[in-house]
Order: structure tokens, then C-alpha cells, then sequence
């Protein structure tokens, strides 16, 4: 059973007057078939937490462990973190110009499954997913996120999350910029890959409106870069109706 | 009524449409053209003809310095059966058909030359193999003139392939008899030391197809004048380019489309990838509409991929319409970076970082790539682009 095991990670960004200390300490362990919210007040650095798993280069670990099954995953690069079964469903998914949505799936599912899938079931497998999330066919043939609105980032980004079939799928504010259709909509995208169980989900997110549409198991209030309580799903209610408050006084910049 | 966009994107990407009783496309060029070197001034650099050019390194073509050594270039001219070479002297009045050299050094080209190539397609003849042109560069200085005629319906293909070292200023004319079909692929692969400056002029007749393919990887400065215009309604021109421009490279495609006839279309696309320290692409887009070419069909597209920092790019396009009645006109020129945060995202999706990358350049280009529709000159391309891509890993 997969499990990514965070351990202490300290992370810091280069900003203007030297390196600065956004991740302080986090600890969170995430099993297969789990799901888990990451709830927070603006610039608690849970988006930091997310890229850093991912890899981004912006981001420097100064501290701490990351392993998937017993795997060091901070000493993998970007690309093999994803080969290893780390997805991340960005925020603000970049376009990427001269690059169709359907050469840059099909690239990726070959990277990913170690072969390339064999083009007629592929064809099939890409047809039904882009229907159960409500894509045009057109979709496919414009170039990778160029000119989307964003409801079509997300979209794009779950697609990619259900072909993909990670271990570990890290979704940074999936929900942000969603009319409550399209959250509908990316939210049961998002249940069909979980109810597989083969998937341990981090969901990081501001609001509890997201919690309405896919239960957390447990859930985190993270604020001034650490986790700082955690519980079940009752947790998002308490949230929802006191809000980050009580949790950034005197700490977290906002 | 005229479809007229302008679609710039980048900072070094400036875009016009005018419309004047006036063709600023002509008049603001340094002089008239002219057969004659004498008739040009020397080039400072501040001419809007040559402002993106580096004349120190022109080698000396622009000023009247540089003098033909003997083995400059060494031209093989391969041709079916049907097609007639000859090498003729300078008063050959074949050489005077398809327009004057409008600038400096298209005219030093024209002044300078001793012996020019004659290639003729006999009227009606439809060739199955294309002409092989091959330019040679020995390491010399040279000054040439070709010319490639079509008489009525003829079809052929020409590839014209430029390699080695060279100091070479040039000429080229297409002459398209009524209702012939002319495809020239002109690929500037040189050494990197190579500079290259020529004025392509296309005439077309009644009816006549001309479809412009040109290729330019190699060279320290390449600077190419590809021109249209059309003797006769129903002419019709596509010109297509391709460039991958590495560190140190000065790589420079200005096109003029004159439509000064009434229904003739025309339809240009330049696409261009840079990489490495001071890469400087320039892509110049002038269509003149006159005001007798009612009925005129154009559009003109220029896109660029900056791969890494350091890089340049100027592209402007310019169309000018003296006359209402005509079926479309338009334009469109981008730049856009292939930039670290592109990369993350694609290696996030497991894609290895040199594999990002050939996705990304093999995607822009495909597009045009395949309006070539010639498979053997489509598979050079896209290897050519790889190579250059391997080089910079």
C-alpha cells in the first residue's frame, strides 16, 4: 500500500533580503484510499507544500524527509517524482504554446505508464474521460491550456489525474476560480479516481465549500507554515463557522 | 469588406496597417531600385532597410569592400529530362525579367556577377523529380544570379541547397509562365561562419502557383529578400519559412508581397524557434495592396519560440491597402517564450526535461511543416530540428 510520509520539511524561497522560511516543520503522513484536506488562511504556505513535493525548482528543502513507499523524494527530479506516482493538479496550470492537448496526454500516459498506450483503447480511454467531465472532443486538438478559461484549467487538470492514475494526488486549490457547476463537475472527477481506492488525496484548499462535494478522511488547519491541528471532517465545520482566526493570531502574515 | 487584424504579442513585436495614397513600403526604402550599385548610398545602419542588420559583419557586401575570389561558391545544377541549364554572361536578357534589386547589396550582387544559371521548364512539361540546385560554399567571396523560368503550365519542384563556408551575395529569379506551378525549397544550411544576403524575386503570370519553402538553420548572418508580384489576375503565391536560430546568429527574412493586380491571392507563414546567447531572429511581413488589385486574398503570419534568455526577436508586419474591394487581408505576429514554468509543468507530468523541450519545438513547427507537402523535404526538416535541439542539451 503506497504511502508518502513527510517528516519535519522545512522549505524556504529566495526573496529579495535572502532565503525565507515559509515551511516550518511539517509532519503528514498520507495512505492509498485516504483522503486528507489541507485547510488554511492565505499565505500559511500550503501551496508552497505543494510545489515542494512536486518539485519545483523555486522552492529549496532545508530540512526534513519526504519518502513514497520508503523512497527519498526530494533526491528524485521533477519528472521522476511524477514517474514514481506523484501527481500534482496545479492552480495555475501553464500554457504550454505549439503543444496539443492530445500529443501532451498521450506523451505524458507514455512517460508515466512506461510504454505507450496502445492507440485504439487510448483513444477510447481519453473520449470517455474528457465525456464524464463534460469536454468538448475539440478540446483535445487546442494547444495545452492556451487560452482556457478556468473552469478548462481545472478541467484539463483532473483529466489528466484520471488518465494518469497516481499513487499520491496533491490538488492545489482545485476549487479556486469554480462556479458550482464546474466544481460539480471536477469534484466527481476527482470522487471516480478516490473511489478506485487506489489513491491517497491531499487536498489543499481555503474553503469548506469544496468538503461539501469530497469527504476528507481528516482534515488539517495549516497556518505560519506547519500543520497546527488536526482532525476528522467535523474539523472543516468548525472552520467553516469560526474561520482561520483563532489559528493566526499572533502568528501567520495573512 | 476587408478582414484586417493585427495580433502583436511581445515586447519586440511592432505591427502596422496603413492605408495611404501613398506606398510607404516604397519610399521608405534608402533609394529607388536600381540595376546599379552606384545608385545606392553606403548603408550606416540607421536605415529602416537595414537598421536590424549587422553591417560590420556583412563582410564587407554592403560597401563595396568585398571582391570575388575565385572559388567562391561551387554550383551543381541536377535536372530531369524537359529542363534546360545554361550558363550565360551578363547580357543575357533573362536576368532582367523578374524585378530590380532594391538594395544595396542586391545590386552589388547584380553589378559584381561574371557568369548567371539559366534554368528552364519548357512549356506544358510536368516534371516527376524536382531540379536540384546545390550551392557550395569553398571558404570564398561570390556573387551569383540564377534564374529559373516556367513556361506556360509547366509544374516543377526546385530544391535549393546552400552548405559550406561563404561570403555570398545574390540574386535569384522565378519567372511563372500563365497557369505554371513552381515549388521552391530554399535551405540556407551553412557553416557557421557563412554570410549570406539575396534578394528572391518571384514574377508570376495568369493563374500561375508559386509556393516558397525557405529553411534557414545555418550561417553567422543570413539576410534573404524573398518578393512576389504578378504580371496577370489569378496569381497565386504561398510563401512558407522556417528558422532555428542559435547563439551568435543573425538570421533575417524580409518579405514583400506587391499585389499590383486584381485577384491574386497570397499567404505567407514564418515560423522561427531561437536559442543561446545573442540569437537574433528579424522578420519583415510587407504586403502592398494597390489600389488596382481589386479582389486581392491576403494574410501573413509570423510566430516565434524563445527558448532561452538571451535571445531576440523583431518581427513586423506591415500592410497597406490603397483600395476597399478586396476579398481579405490580414496579419498576425506573436512571440512567446518557452520558459522554466512551461518545463515544470510537463516534467511534473512525467515527461524527461530533453523530451519537454523536442515537444515543445516539434509542435510549433508541425503545423507548417506540413503545408510543405513534399514528405522527403518534411523528414529533413523535422531531423534538422532535432539535431539543433541535441546541440543544445
Amino acid at each position: 500500500m503506497a504511502t508518502l510520509e513527510i517528516h519535519d520539511l522545512h522549505v524556504s524561497v529566495d526573496a529579495e533580503n535572502g532565503p525565507r522560511e515559509i515551511l516550518k516543520g511539517v509532519d503528514l503522513t498520507i495512505k492509498q484510499g485516504e483522503t486528507h484536506a489541507v485547510m488554511g488562511p492565505n499565505g500559511s504556505g500550503k501551496s508552497t507544500l505543494a510545489y515542494s513535493l512536486a518539485g519545483h525548482p523555486k522552492y529549496t528543502v532545508t530540512g526534513g524527509t519526504v519518502t513514497l513507499d520508503g523512497e527519498d523524494v526530494l533526491e528524485m527530479s521533477v519528472d521522476e517524482r511524477a514517474r514514481a506516482g506523484v501527481f500534482l493538479a496545479m492552480q495555475y496550470p501553464v500554457e504550454v504554446p505549439g503543444v496539443s492537448v492530445s500529443n501532451f496526454l498521450r506523451t505524458s500516459a507514455t512517460a508515466i505508464r512506461g510504454e505507450a498506450p496502445k492507440l485504439r483503447t487510448w483513444v477510447k480511454e481519453v473520449r470517455e474521460a474528457m465525456d464524464q467531465l463534460s469536454m468538448d472532443p475539440a478540446f483535445a486538438e487546442r494547444n495545452v491550456n492556451e487560452g482556457f478559461s478556468g473552469g478548462e484549467k481545472k478541467r484539463h487538470e483532473i483529466l489528466q489525474l484520471e488518465l494518469l492514475k497516481p499513487k499520491i494526488a496533491i490538488l492545489d486549490e482545485t476549487d479556486s476560480g469554480l462556479d458550482v457547476d464546474a466544481l460539480r463537475i471536477v469534484s466527481e472527477g476527482v470522487n471516480r479516481v478516490r473511489s478506485t481506492g487506489d489513491v491517497g488525496t491531499l487536498l489543499i484548499t481555503h474553503y469548506t465549500r469544496i468538503l461539501r462535494y469530497i469527504k476528507p478522511d481528516y482534515v488539517h488547519v495549516f497556518a505560519n507554515g506547519r500543520i497546527v491541528e488536526s482532525g476528522g471532517a467535523e474539523l472543516a465545520d468548525q472552520l467553516e463557522n469560526e474561520g482561520y482566526d483563532k489559528y493566526v493570531k499572533g502568528g501567520a502574515s495573512a | 469588406m476587408a478582414d484586417v487584424q493585427n495580433i502583436p504579442a511581445g515586447s519586440t513585436t511592432a505591427g502596422s496597417i496603413a492605408v495611404a495614397a501613398e506606398s510607404t513600403v516604397a519610399t521608405r526604402m534608402s533609394a529607388p531600385p536600381s540595376y546599379d550599385v552606384a545608385d545606392f548610398p553606403v548603408p550606416h545602419g540607421r536605415e529602416e532597410e537595414w537598421r536590424f542588420t549587422p553591417l560590420a559583419r556583412l563582410r564587407g557586401l554592403h560597401d563595396g569592400t568585398a571582391v570575388a575570389t575565385g572559388e567562391g561558391v561551387r554550383v551543381e545544377i541536377e535536372a530531369p529530362e524537359g529542363v534546360t541549364v545554361e550558363t550565360v554572361g551578363r547580357d543575357d536578357e533573362r536576368l532582367r525579367k523578374a524585378g530590380k534589386p532594391v538594395d544595396r547589396v542586391a545590386a552589388q550582387a547584380y553589378s559584381s556577377f561574371e557568369k548567371a544559371s539559366v534554368v528552364t521548364v519548357a512549356k506544358e512539361a510536368v516534371l516527376t523529380e524536382p531540379i536540384r540546385v546545390s550551392v557550395h560554399g569553398q571558404g570564398g567571396t561570390a556573387f551569383g544570379h540564377q534564374v529559373i523560368e516556367l513556361g506556360a503550365f509547366a509544374e516543377a519542384v526546385v530544391v535549393i541547397d546552400h552548405t559550406g563556408d561563404a561570403v555570398l551575395a545574390a540574386n535569384v529569379d522565378y519567372v511563372l509562365g500563365d497557369g505554371a506551378k513552381l515549388t521552391v525549397v530554399s535551405v540556407q544550411d551553412w557553416d557557421e561562419t557563412a554570410v549570406h544576403v539575396a534578394q528572391h524575386n518571384a514574377l508570376l503570370g495568369r493563374d500561375a502557383s508559386f509556393k516558397s519553402v525557405v529553411v534557414t538553420f545555418g550561417g553567422d548572418v543570413v539576410r534573404l529578400h524573398p518578393r512576389v508580384s504578378y504580371t496577370a489576375p489569378g496569381g497565386s503565391a504561398e510563401l512558407f519559412g522556417l528558422y532555428f536560430t542559435d547563439a551568435g546568429q543573425h538570421q533575417e527574412h524580409r518579405l514583400l508581397v506587391d499585389h499590383n493586380t486584381p485577384h491574386c491571392t497570397s499567404n505567407v507563414a514564418y515560423k522561427g524557434a531561437l536559442q543561446g546567447q545573442d540569437a537574433h531572429a528579424v522578420w519583415i511581413g510587407d504586403v502592398l495592396i494597390q489600389a488596382a488589385a481589386e479582389g486581392t486574398d491576403t494574410y501573413e503570419l509570423n510566430r516565434n519560440l524563445v527558448l532561452t534568455d538571451g535571445a531576440r526577436v523583431d518581427s513586423v508586419p506591415n500592410l497597406e491597402i490603397e483600395t476597399g474591394e478586396i476579398a481579405g487581408a490580414g496579419h498576425a505576429s506573436a512571440t512567446g517564450r518557452f520558459d522554466d514554468e512551461q518545463l515544470f509543468y510537463l516534467m511534473a507530468r512525467g515527461i524527461p526535461e530533453t523530451e519537454a523541450r523536442r515537444l515543445v519545438v516539434r509542435g510549433f513547427f508541425a503545423e507548417l511543416v506540413q503545408q510543405i507537402g513534399l514528405p522527403d523535404v518534411e523528414e529533413r526538416l523535422i531531423a534538422k530540428v532535432e539535431a539543433e535541439l541535441e546541440a543544445s542539451v
